[in-house]
C-alpha cells in the first residue's frame, strides 16, 4: 500500500441507539483517516463517543439496539464495512484489525491456557500447523518481553499479573500480523510503570511491523508522549483534529484549550494554586442544545454558538476545529 | 505536638486455607510505616496498587485494626480502642471514598444521606436539621434543588460532592481522602481538587491524600510519602519534587509518568519487572528486584530511613 492511501477511512459516521426513551444519536458527523505506520489519538471525556467509534469500526455494537446510519462510510482497503456482513466481518476483525480492550482479564478466557488462545486465533486466521502455531505463539509471547515463554504458554490467565495480561491481550492482537490495531484505553487499568512498558512495547510494534494504531484514552499524558496525530471528541463529535504538536501548543478548539490547562502542571510556580476548570457537565445526549454543545460551559461564547451549530472548519496545516471563534494564541 | 503520629505500624493479612482453615502465609501490606501529619498540612501517600497505601488510610481511621505500632491522635495512642472508645474520635476524622457511587447509599437520597450524619452524631438540634443540610450543599458546590435526588442522578462529580458533604457534616479536623480524584474525568478531577482546597482552609482541615497519581500528589500536597510493596522509601516536600526526588523508586515513577507535553516527550523510563508479590518479601530492600542501582548491601539489608535534610527522609543504601 502507497503511503499516500489511507489505510482506514472513515466518512460521517453517525450511531445511534435505540433506548427506552426513544432513538439516541451517539456519535455523528466523524470522519478521519489513519495510514499505515501511524498512531492516531482519540482522546476525550466519559461519554464523547470514542469507545462508539471504535467499536463501530470493528461492528462489535450489538445489532439488537445499535444502529450505523446507512450514510457512513467505514472505507478499509476499498471495502465499506459500514455495510458488510457479519460473514466479511469474521474475515477482517482479528485479522486485519485487531483490537485491545481496558481490562485484561475480561478480554482472557479465564478457563484455557494462554497457549490455547493464541493457537486458537492462528488455527481461525492461518494456514499453519500445529507445530508451526506452537512455535509463532512463544515467538509472539516472547516479542511482548514475557520473560519464561514457553511457561507462560502453558499457564492461566489468572497465573500473571495485570500488566502481563495486558501484554498477553496484546500478542492476541499481534499475532495475525493485523494493518490496523485499535487499542480502546489500554493502560487505564494499570499502574504507571507498567504502562510505560506497554506504551513503549505499541511504538517498538508500530516501527517494526508498519502497523497502523488508533489510541483511545482520556490521558493527554499518554497522547502526547506516542501520537502522531490526534482527534479530541466532545458529546459524540470531533471538535478538533491536529497533529499532535500543534494541538498541544496552540489548541484551537476552546474545549481542547480548557482541557489541557486542568491538568495539574509540576513544578514550584504551579504549586497547590487553583486549577482551571470548565464548568458544568457534558450535556445529555438526549437533550443537546440547539447549536455548539460546548456553548454552556464555553468561556469564549457568542450569540451565534447558542443558535447555529459550527461545521468542522478546515485550518491550516490539515487541522480542523468546530468552533465559529477558534482561538489563535499559542 | 503533630496532629497525627504513626510509629511502626505494621498490618498483616493473613491468607488461609487447606485443611483446618490454617493460616497458610501472611501478605505483609504495611512493613513498619512511621510518619507524622502536622495540623493543617496536607500529607501526600503515593505508590502502585498494592503498596499498601489504602491500607495505611484505613489503618489510620480504624476501618482495619494494626498488626502492632502505634497510632497517636493528638498525643493520644488510638490504636489500642474499642470501637464505644473510639466514638469521639470518629467525630474529628473522616474518609473520602474513591468510587462515590458505591460509597454512597443508592436508596438514601443525597440530603438523607448528608442528614444521616448530622443527626446520628447530634451536631445540630433536629429543628436546624435542614438548615444545616442546606448550608453543607452549598459549601461543596450542590444546588439545594439536588437534596431530594437519589445518587444515580448524579455525574460522578457531584457524588464525589455528595461524598465530601457527608464527610464535612460532623465538623471534622482530620480528613482521609483514599483517591478522591481517580475515577473522574480530568475537567471533573480539577473542579473537586479546587474545593478540597477551598474546604481545606474553611474548615480548618488537615489531610492525608491518598493517590496513585504524581501529577496530582505534586500539585496538591504539601509534603507526601512514597511507598512501596508495603514499606515507605521516602518522604519529602512537594514543591519540587522533579528536582529533589531522590529514591530510585520516585524517580522512576516520575519517569514514568507521561506528561502531557509532546516536545518532552522522553524515552518513559521503563522498570524492568514486576512489583513482586507482598507475600514473600524480600530479605534487603524491597525494591531490589527493579532497582537499576541495586548492590550486594541491597540484598542482605533494609536500608534505614535517613535524613537527607530537614523534613526530606530517603531509604536506599546508595545516596
Amino acid at each position: 500500500m502507497s503511503q499516500t492511501q489511507p489505510l482506514l477511512e472513515v466518512k460521517n459516521l453517525k450511531v445511534g441507539f435505540r433506548t427506552d426513551r426513544g432513538n439516541v444519536t451517539a456519535i455523528e458527523d466523524v470522519s478521519f483517516q489513519v495510514r499505515a505506520g501511524e498512531i492516531l489519538g482519540i482522546v476525550g471525556e466519559s461519554g464523547c463517543g470514542k469507545s462508539v467509534t471504535s467499536r463501530s469500526i470493528m461492528r462489535l455494537l450489538p445489532e439488537r439496539n445499535s444502529f450505523i446510519d446507512p450514510g457512513s462510510e467505514i472505507l478499509f482497503d476499498g471495502k465499506n464495512l459500514a455495510q458488510a456482513d457479519e460473514r466479511t466481518m469474521r474475515t477482517i476483525r482479528g485479522n486485519r484489525i485487531a483490537m485491545i480492550f481496558q481490562e485484561p482479564m475480561t478480554a482472557l478466557n479465564p478457563v484455557f491456557t494462554i497457549g490455547w488462545q493464541l493457537d486458537e486465533a492462528l488455527k481461525y486466521h492461518t494456514t499453519m500447523n500445529k507445530t508451526e502455531r506452537r512455535n509463532h505463539a512463544v515467538e509472539m509471547l516472547r516479542s511482548v518481553e514475557i520473560p519464561n515463554p514457553e511457561q507462560r504458554y502453558r499457564e492461566y490467565p489468572h497465573q500473571l499479573s495485570g500488566g502481563m495480561r495486558q501484554r498477553v491481550v496484546i500478542s492476541l492482537a499481534l499475532c495475525c500480523d493485523p494493518e490496523l490495531l485499535i487499542a480502546d484505553e489500554p493502560t487505564t487499568a494499570l499502574d504507571v510503570t507498567i504502562q510505560a512498558q506497554i506504551l513503549r512495547l505499541m511504538d517498538k510494534l508500530r516501527q517494526k511491523n508498519d502497523t497502523a494504531v488508533v489510541l483511545i484514552t482520556h490521558d493527554l499524558g499518554v497522547i502526547a508522549q506516542i501520537c502522531d496525530r490526534v482527534i479530541v471528541m466532545y458529546a459524540g463529535q470531533i471538535v478538533e483534529t491536529s497533529e499532535v504538536n500543534a494541538l498541544f501548543s496552540r489548541p484551537q478548539h476552546p474545549y481542547t484549550k480548557a482541557l489541557l490547562e486542568s491538568i495539574p502542571q509540576p513544578g514550584p510556580a504551579h504549586h497547590q494554586t487553583r486549577l482551571p476548570t470548565i464548568d458544568g457537565v457534558v450535556p445529555s445526549l438526549f437533550e443537546l442544545p440547539a447549536g455548539c454543545r460546548f456553548q454552556d460551559r464555553c468561556a469564549f461564547e457568542e450569540d451565534q454558538c447558542a443558535r447555529e451549530k459550527p461545521a468542522l472548519s478546515k485550518e491550516a496545516n490539515s487541522r480542523t476545529v468546530r468552533c465559529f471563534f477558534p482561538r489563535n494564541e499559542s | 505536638m503533630p496532629l497525627v503520629e504513626v510509629s511502626n505500624l505494621v498490618k498483616y493479612f493473613p491468607v488461609r486455607g487447606g485443611l483446618m482453615n490454617r493460616i497458610l502465609r501472611q501478605v505483609h501490606a504495611v512493613n513498619g510505616v512511621s510518619f507524622a501529619i502536622e495540623k493543617g498540612e496536607i500529607l501526600g501517600v503515593v505508590g502502585e496498587s498494592g503498596c499498601g497505601k489504602s491500607t495505611l488510610g484505613k489503618l489510620i481511621i480504624h476501618l482495619l485494626e494494626a498488626t502492632a505500632g502505634e497510632i497517636l491522635y493528638q498525643g493520644q495512642d488510638i490504636s489500642q480502642l474499642s470501637s464505644r472508645e473510639l466514638m469521639p474520635y470518629r467525630r474529628q476524622m473522616q474518609m473520602i471514598f474513591q468510587d462515590p457511587h458505591s460509597s454512597l447509599n443508592p436508596r438514601m437520597t443525597a440530603g438523607n444521606a448528608v442528614r444521616e450524619m448530622l443527626a446520628f452524631h447530634k451536631i445540630v438540634p433536629k429543628s436546624e436539621l435542614p438548615a444545616a443540610v442546606d448550608t453543607l450543599f452549598a459549601k461543596v458546590g450542590i444546588h439545594a434543588d439536588a437534596k431530594d435526588k437519589y445518587p444515580h442522578e448524579f455525574s460522578g462529580g457531584q457524588k464525589q460532592r455528595v461524598g465530601i458533604a457527608r464527610a464535612l457534616a460532623v465538623n471534622p479536623e482530620f480528613i482521609i481522602a483514599d483517591e478522591p480524584v481517580s475515577a473522574l474525568d480530568v475537567s471533573i478531577q480539577a473542579q473537586v481538587l479546587n474545593l478540597l482546597m477551598e474546604l481545606k482552609d474553611d474548615f480548618d482541615l488537615t489531610m492525608l491524600f491518598i493517590s496513585h497519581d504524581l501529577k496530582v500528589i505534586d500539585h496538591f500536597c504539601d509534603r507526601m510519602l512514597v511507598m512501596y510493596l508495603g514499606t515507605l522509601v521516602e518522604e519529602m516536600p512537594c514543591r519540587d519534587i522533579q528536582a529533589d526526588a531522590l529514591h530510585p523508586y520516585t524517580q522512576a515513577l516520575l519517569g514514568a509518568n507521561p506528561l502531557p507535553d509532546p516536545t518532552q516527550r522522553h524515552e518513559l523510563t521503563v522498570l524492568s519487572g514486576e512489583v513482586p508479590s507482598s507475600y514473600d518479601l524480600p530479605q534487603g530492600c524491597p525494591f531490589v528486584a527493579r532497582c537499576p542501582l541495586v548492590t550486594e548491601q541491597c540484598h542482605a539489608e533494609m536500608p534505614p530511613l535517613l535524613e537527607t535534610e530537614p523534613g526530606h527522609r530517603v531509604a536506599c543504601w546508595e545516596l
